[in-house]
């Protein structure tokens, strides 16, 4: 392996793993805030309940959000700086903005949610947990523009003198057409996320009668945001398909791995054969589908993967330009295989307790309990199609990932990073899932009368480390 | 004045910001074992900081993503260049960060220990490394033509740049006993007071040691003029902590650190990571600057945003201005 290979896998490795945190962050600081709003509303201790709670798990979730987050703000410089150098001027800009927006407002206001339970007004400690529900939004808005912008340049030149591009205009940028299709549904595909989670930890406490007045409700609430934001994900995920189909032709054909043109082209659902797809022997397939997915029709055309090829390296010299057919053929299908049976599950519960029951089929409640998985690997799978797809590009058309590689970082420097990192982020999964576990399982907190007797200065803080 | 020169002094400001506010985390988490005794004191020294690190830490993260969209060159070339130092500032981070979420969420003397050496280890290694990079930067390292570091690690390991990791270790330690006395109440309070006193001395030996090598090396009179403020400001601290007067102490040792990063950054400009090598070599605020467009977007963004976010982190002080006292943190 070399500086090149390792710094994929690094840059592979560390994103997925934030990924991981990002969507429950995302989903569950919206759910916690509209729970708190539901209490501030009505004053039912249960939903001050629900809030503790899932705030506690959301907490705990967050700190690994943040701390692998700051490994991503530096590894563009460590082990991409000709990347860096390259798109700087216009990249930069986004990912800057991210942070005085978005960061700020999202930390500072988590200090406040978490501190200020007994030190702010009712209102304005409520307002703290939107504002920082807001910056995460803000936040994925920005570094998916950062992205798209990768996918599909808008709004830059490229200096002669330079060779590197230059903004020419933000408002192109931040509006480019992939940003407005990949935020809705990463965004939608975040609140699927923080559904199924409350979705499965309810359903743990619920399979044995514990505080069903908390978790009752937590777990409908979960479901019905599984759905309805799953039917979102599957809208957004369609009209994506389209931009792409258009922006990088060859993405959409490696994900059908369709190496001729065809017209009307079919879907396979699995298929059984060579991996990369040249020989097939036995495939489920859906006349039309893709046709449909890729142009909005169901007789339209979809290019073929060696067409595509002869095409580019016209356009770009010699070379290959097909991504990896196999992980782009499964990772699409297994994006949406997930995140479709973690909605069907969702489906089932809320089918199962309709009009006040409780079920007690114990393989439904495991099949729910499991749920907490699908977004989680839907997610990954997603963003592994969609890098790993616009492969040999790091900037789709105009620079390859392997001229992205620092070139002053040696494969020694480069292993050791890598290494480090991942022995580093293994522990802290292994601790963060077994106090997600506890706390998970601890269920709710009784809520303690408050004295409100004693004057502000004498009485203790309501939280602290 | 040039757009690049703005960004050159925003930059600077984002890490004076970075110094003055994670500085006294650090000291916070480097005291953790000094002045903690027991448990419940140590909780009372981390919820000092408790609702304030993580904001604290973004003004890090955004002179990154500020040097990003300012000054490409000179953050693909210092972030590739400072490869492990700032690999091993990373982990400390994290294992800092995660630390402080974490380890009051098991009620078990062990796993509070480890966490403890977390953020005890997580303070060390960036209180250290920081002033080891920015004696680096300022003295100058070996970039060839390309503006790549070709200079090895132990390149980095040079007396001055250490004396600078030396520095900037000596003055958050300072920094955060400052605090500490200023934010608690009782007999910590009185501990951490005491404890300022005996570390000023010190600081103040490792600190005027490092501005006049500085000064030295580098013949730049606005340099100078903010480096003796800054040692003057230091040297303020000293009467403040012997009066107790904390809230004036913590201002000085605050301003000491705000002014040394200035001076730094004024003794550099107009380069930004000089050569050794060659002066052609050097990369300045011209060469590693983004164009004008860039430079004009990020100045509206930063123009707009960073009064708001000055008011919302100074509104978080206020409401948790009141000091803490182990009676006073829930069991
Ligand atoms: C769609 C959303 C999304 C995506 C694609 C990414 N992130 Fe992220 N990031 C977030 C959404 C997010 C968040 C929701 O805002 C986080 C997650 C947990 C958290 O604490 O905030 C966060 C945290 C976070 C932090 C810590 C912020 C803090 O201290 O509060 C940094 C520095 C980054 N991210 C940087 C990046 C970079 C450089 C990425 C690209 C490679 C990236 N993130 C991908
Ligand atoms: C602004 C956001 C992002 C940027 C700028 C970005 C950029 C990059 C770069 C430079 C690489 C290395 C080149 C390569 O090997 O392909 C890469 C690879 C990769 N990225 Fe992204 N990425 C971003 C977001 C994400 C996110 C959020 C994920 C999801 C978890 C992701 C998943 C991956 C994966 C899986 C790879 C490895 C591909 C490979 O090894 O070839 N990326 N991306
Ligand atoms: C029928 C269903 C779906 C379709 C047609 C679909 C379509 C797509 C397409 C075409 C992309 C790649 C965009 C590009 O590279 O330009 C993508 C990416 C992605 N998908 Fe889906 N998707 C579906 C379901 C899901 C589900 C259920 C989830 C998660 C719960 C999900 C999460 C993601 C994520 C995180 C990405 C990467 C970010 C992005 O580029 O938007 N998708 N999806």
């Amino acid at each position: 392996m070399d500086t090149l290979d390792i710094a994929r896998w690094q840059f592979g490795i560390t994103t997925v793993y934030h990924f991981l945190f990002v969507p429950i962050t995302i989903g569950m600081s919206v759910l916690v805030a509209g729970l708190q709003t539901a209490w501030v509303r009505t004053g039912k201790e249960h939903y001050l309940k629900a809030t503790k709670f899932w705030g506690k798990l959301f907490l705990i979730n967050f700190a690994i959000g943040v701390v692998t987050g700051i490994v991503q703000e530096f590894q563009f410089g460590m082990n991409w700086s000709d990347y860096s150098r390259f798109v700087g001027d216009v990249f930069g800009a986004p990912l800057a903005i991210e942070g005085l927006l978005a960061f700020f407002l999202e930390s500072t206001f988590l200090g406040l949610w978490i501190f200020g339970w007994d030190r702010l007004p009712k209102k304005v400690h409520l307002a703290t947990i939107w504002a920082a529900a807001i910056g995460t939004l803000l936040s994925a808005y920005f570094i998916l523009a950062a992205n798209s912008w990768m996918q599909h340049p808008v709004g830059y030149t490229m200096n002669e003198q330079t060779g590197r591009a230059e903004l020419t205009s933000i408002w192109q940028l931040l509006t480019n057409s992939t940003t407005l299709v990949t935020f809705p549904h990463t965004i939608t595909a975040c609140f699927l996320t923080g559904g199924a989670v409350l979705m499965a930890v309810s359903a743990w406490h619920l399979k044995r009668r514990n505080q069903m007045d908390v978790f009752r409700p937590s777990l409908k609430l979960g479901a019905w945001v599984v759905l309805i934001a799953g039917v979102g994900v599957l809208i957004t995920g369609d009209q994506q398909a389209r931009i792409m189909t258009e922006q990088q032709p060859m993405k959409m054909a490696a994900a059908e791995a369709l190496y001729q043109d065809s017209q009307p082209a079919s879907f396979s659902i699995f298929t059984i054969g060579s991996l990369n797809g040249e020989e097939e022997l036995y495939s489920v397939r859906i006349p039309s589908l893709l046709s449909f997915l890729a142009t909005g029709t169901f007789d339209g055309e979809v290019e073929g993967i060696d067409n595509l090829q002869a095409e580019y390296e016209q356009k770009y010299g010699p070379g290959e330009y097909a991504p990896s057919i196999p992980v782009t053929y499964w990772s699409f299908r297994l994006m949406m295989g997930f995140g479709i049976a973690t909605m069907a599950v969702a489906l089932l519960a809320l089918w199962a307790m309709r009009r006040g029951r409780t079920p007690t089929n114990r393989w439904l409640w495991l099949a729910v309990i499991l749920s907490f998985g699908g977004p989680l690997a839907a997610n990954s799978f997603g963003w592994i199609f969609t890098e790993m797809g616009r492969q040999p590009w790091t900037v789709f058309g105009l620079f390859k990932t392997s001229e992205s590689v620092s070139p002053s970082v040696s494969t020694g420097e480069a292993a050791t990073s890598l290494i480090t990192l991942t022995v580093l982020y293994g522990v802290l999964a292994v601790v963060e899932a077994g106090l997600f576990l506890k706390y998970a399982r601890a269920g709710a907190p009784e809520i303690p009368p408050s004295d409100s007797d004693s004057s502000d200065e004498d009485r203790p803080l309501a939280f602290a480390y | 004045m040039e757009l690049t020169t703005v960004w050159f002094a925003l930059i600077a400001l984002l890490w004076a910001g970075y110094f003055l506010l994670e500085g006294f985390d650090f000291g916070v988490g480097i005291l953790l074992p000094v002045l903690g005794r027991d448990n419940r004191e140590r909780r009372l020294l981390i919820n000092t900081i408790g609702p304030v690190w993580d904001g604290n830490e973004v003004w890090l993260i955004v002179a990154g993503g500020a040097t990003f969209a300012a000054f490409p060159e000179w953050y693909a070339t210092l972030f590739s260049g400072f490869y492990l130092p700032l690999l091993l500032i990373l982990a400390a981070l994290i294992i800092r960060g995660v630390a402080f979420e974490y380890r009051g969420k098991r009620d078990d003397d062990r796993w509070r220990r480890r966490w403890d050496l977390c953020i005890i280890a997580g303070s060390w290694i960036p209180a250290v490394l920081w002033g080891v990079a920015f004696g680096n930067i300022v003295r100058g390292v070996r970039l060839d033509a390309d503006h790549e570091y070709v200079g090895g690690f132990f390149d980095l390991l040079n007396p001055y740049a250490l004396v600078g990791g030396l520095t900037t270790l000596a003055l958050f330690t300072l920094h955060g006993a400052v605090f500490l006395a200023l934010k608690t109440d009782g007999e910590i309070r009185e501990r951490a007071g005491r404890l300022a006193a005996r570390l000023i001395g010190p600081a103040v030996v490792v600190a005027a040691g490092f501005l006049l090598w500085t000064a030295i090396a580098h013949h730049d009179v606005a340099g100078w003029i903010l480096m003796a403020a800054a040692a003057v400001s230091l040297l303020a601290a000293i009467p403040a902590i012997r009066a107790r007067r904390e809230g004036w102490a913590f201002l000085a040792t605050a301003a000491t650190l705000v002014l040394a990063v200035f001076a730094l950054f004024v003794t550099l400009f107009p380069n930004v990571m000089p050569s050794s090598i060659a002066d052609a070599n050097s990369l300045t605020v011209t060469n590693a600057s983004a164009s004008p467009y860039t430079l004009k977007v990020m100045t509206w963004v930063a123009v707009g945003c960073t009064p708001f976010v000055l008011l919302y982190q100074s509104w978080t002080y206020w409401v948790f201005r009141k000091r803490l006292s182990v009676e006073k943190i829930p069991a």
